[in-house]
């Protein structure tokens, strides 16, 4: 009665036939999104033990609410919004701050905030595609990241990382788009200096000042 | 367009959401401007950098009992439904 599941075996098929009661189809997705979903909580909670209560949450969550998954946005997007509700739970636990949402939380006043300057302006020495294949380059990553403020690293992490839209992103962390695309791109640039000044080759450095500003 | 105006505009450039228009702007400004070009081309690959990476590798205990949880509150829900 059941058909083999492959790896070109859609989502949504998987979907429909775990929806239809059929528990392999939930366990092969399970399989395909776990890695995904505990390294998007780990990244977000830096903390083992609190990422793997969250990637169990978000399974046992997306069980129950199976039925309730329409297919609007993929499936791994809605997992890795079941998985950002479950560890912004626990992040606003560890500040104790049960009743408060994450915009009220931090100061509403990014609108205003100007926009750092970039300062360290080089061409990278190597191409992402060479750089990922280091071993010392996801220490680097990972350590740009910690180095946010997390109302940032929150936003890049969905939105960049996990590839969100900017509105999926605003509305699983409960803030607003324009607040959303401030934060981004002040982690944009924020990352991008810390990581030039490891990557980028100062022969090429370059200083901002030219003739069309005056 | 001046470098300020180019940096407000850059996720919007960068994610490949700006109006036509000012698009034609800001590659004109960037024609001109090494510094906004490198930095733009930094962000890129900023970007690409941080999505290609997956640094976290799920622990096998963690596999092993999340599926073993899975199965007993599928069984669970589904005798009982």
């Amino acid at each position: 009665m059941t058909t083999l599941i492959r790896p070109e075996t859609s989502d949504l098929e998987l979907v429909q036939r775990a929806k239809a009661g059929e528990l392999d189809a939930f366990e092969a997705l399970t399989s395909r999104h776990e890695g995904r979903v505990y390294s998007l909580a780990m990244r977000m909670l830096r903390q083992e033990q609190d990422a793997e209560d969250v990637t169990q949450q978000t399974f046992l969550s997306a069980l129950e609410g199976l039925q309730s998954f329409r297919g609007e946005a993929s499936f791994a997007t809605w997992l890795l919004r079941i998985a950002s509700h479950a560890a912004l739970k626990v992040i606003r636990k560890r500040k104790g701050l049960d009743l408060v949402s994450l915009e009220e939380a931090t100061e509403p006043s990014d609108h205003s905030e100007t926009i750092p300057h970039p300062e360290f302006i080089a061409d990278w020495r190597q191409s992402p595609e060479k750089l990922v294949q280091t071993r010392e380059i996801q220490r680097l990553l990972d350590e740009a990241l910690a180095r946010l403020d997390e109302k940032h690293r929150l936003v890049f992490l969905l939105r960049d990382v996990e590839g969100l839209s900017v509105k999926e992103t605003a509305e699983t962390l409960g803030l607003s788009e324009a607040n959303t695309k401030v934060r981004l791109l002040r982690a944009r640039l924020q990352l991008r200096e810390q990581l030039t000044k490891t990557l980028g080759d100062p022969a090429t450095q370059l200083v901002r000042s030219h003739p069309h500003e005056q | 367009m001046k470098c300020e105006e180019l940096l407000a505009m850059l996720n919007e450039y960068v994610d490949g959401t700006v109006d036509p228009a000012i698009c034609e702007e800001f590659e004109k400004h960037m024609a001109g401007c090494n510094p906004c070009q490198v930095v733009v081309d930094n962000i890129r690959k900023t970007i690409t950098l941080y999505k290609a990476g997956q640094p976290y590798e799920l622990p096998v205990k963690l596999r092993e009992r999340l599926h073993e949880v899975l199965r007993e509150k599928w069984k669970e829900k589904h005798k009982a439904g």
